[in-house]
């Protein structure tokens, strides 16, 4: 598993410890520049976590914003900034304050499901995971957050 | 003008609701002096339910009338291009161009919130689904108001089913901003949502209790609302507990000589008509209340009330 040490890229930004499966979702989240050169590594074995999935974006430093997006499916993540061959930062995901798009709200009865609008959340609570709608105001736990991924 | 919009009554400090409630009781003297007010003289108001509410609609337009503005608007949703498939936005991008403040009621959660987000003159919400309807709140509170002269250091009741009302959701969060002792009576299995209770338990005195009886003796307002028989899975379980939240003369004998009976009504029967009559009955007084809650928040809204 050597090649897929973190270090090697020139520049870019590598998503560490993934949970292994989520790889992809995480991915598409992000939703990075169609011309972007990623590599994909799913079911990588690891000490920590048995497998994980890492992302390698070539060329390309995340800022938290656009990091912190994945939080939520994959909050075990980290990221490592490279440069020059080296990583110069190392930070943990941090779920955000304020959740737009990824999921869907729970509620049926909600007005986002019938209108053409992004759905948003506001985070009550990081630990245990409690998101409010924006809209219906309902709220919603980790386990319910993560079945109504988009 | 401190707020553009009304949605919830989450969105409100409790300076807000203050600043409602005296507006409200200056607009109710200027209007037992002058009659119909001029403020919102030129203004139009437009009223939009995508679910019938009578009530509700002529509360509002009774109001904006009083406040000397003009009414547009449907009572439901299938007179409208609505039914021919138009988005709620779509119709808001509309209405908005017709009417300088929008009252929206409709069956979906989330929706006046939406609305108010796509909407260049104020929303006020007049219920969306089973989450908000804060104009009644701000009525129940002023109805208090009104009959003690005060909030702060009274006993209040809510009775019946606190799991699936919304009224007595709001009510007891914005109560939380007082002074109070709250007594939350209800049937097992219509209880309050925990929720609820931890976000104001730090705030408020609370007593969770089944029997209606023991707390009469000790309460200034009885809140009342109805137990619906389809909550319960089991019909004879409707019928053995129906009774014993009825609230007729006999209940009240143990009663203070000061107790005000709310309910944001219709009742069906859960309050005897003997009571009506009687010093306890606040709830006609109650309906009157939207009339000059619904015109500050109308004059607030459309900036010509300071
Ligand atoms: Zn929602």
């Amino acid at each position: 598993m050597k090649e897929l040490k973190v270090s090697a890229i020139n520049k870019g930004t590598v998503i560490d410890h993934i949970p292994a499966g989520r790889g992809l979702k995480v991915l598409e989240i992000l939703n990075l520049p169609k011309d972007s050169t990623i590599l994909v590594a799913v079911n990588v074995r690891s000490g920590k976590l048995g497998r994980k999935d890492i992302i390698k974006v070539e060329g390309k430093i995340l800022n938290e914003e656009e990091v912190n997006k994945i939080a939520l499916i994959a909050p075990s993540a980290t990221v490592n900034i490279i440069e020059n061959w080296e990583v110069v930062e190392k930070r943990k995901v941090e779920i955000p304050n304020e959740i737009i798009g990824i999921i869907k709200c729970a509620n049926p009865n909600c007005i986002t499901h019938y209108e053409e609008v992004t759905p948003k959340f506001k985070v009550v609570s990081r630990k245990p995971l409690k998101l409010k709608c924006h809209y219906c105001e309902r709220t919603m736990e980790e386990d319910t957050v993560l079945k109504h991924l988009l | 003008m401190r707020f553009q919009d009304v949605i919830s009554i989450d969105d409100f400090r409790k300076e807000d609701i203050d600043y409602v409630l005296r507006v409200a009781e200056r607009l109710e003297e200027e209007l037992k002096k002058e009659g119909t007010l001029k403020y919102a003289k030129g203004k139009v108001l437009a009223t939009l339910f995508f679910e019938p509410s009578t009530r509700t609609r002529l509360s509002f337009e009774s109001a904006m009338h009083r406040l000397g503005g003009a009414v547009i608007g449907f009572a439901e949703a299938s007179s409208t291009s609505v039914k021919k498939g138009e988005s709620l936005m779509d119709t808001i991008r509309t209405v908005e161009n017709y009417a300088d403040v929008i009252v929206i009621r409709h069956p979906r959660e989330g929706a006046a919130r939406l609305a108010a987000e796509v909407a260049r003159v104020p929303v006020i919400n007049a219920g969306d689904g089973a989450n908000q309807h804060p104009t009644q709140t701000l009525l129940d509170l002023y109805t208090i108001k009104k009959e003690f002269g005060k909030i702060d250091g009274l006993d209040i009741a809510l009775l019946g089913d606190l799991k699936y009302g919304r009224t007595v959701h709001s009510l007891a969060k914005a109560l939380s901003y007082y002074n109070v002792r709250l007594y939350f009576v209800a049937p097992k299995g219509l209880e309050m949502p925990r929720h609820i209770v931890e976000e104001i338990s730090n705030k408020v005195e609370i007593v969770e209790t089944s029997e209606l009886e023991a707390v009469i003796p000790k309460v200034d307002v009885l809140y009342v609302t109805r137990i619906q028989k389809e909550r319960f899975p089991d019909p004879a379980e409707y019928n053995k507990i129906k009774g014993s939240y009825r609230v007729d003369l006999k209940v009240l004998e143990k009663a203070k000589d000061t107790l005000k009976v709310m309910h944001p009504l219709p009742r069906v029967d859960e309050i005897a008509y003997e009571v009506d009559n009687t010093k306890y009955s606040a709830y006609f007084r109650q309906v009157w209340s939207g009339i000059p809650v619904r015109m500050a928040l109308l004059g607030i809204v459309l900036g010509v009330i300071e």
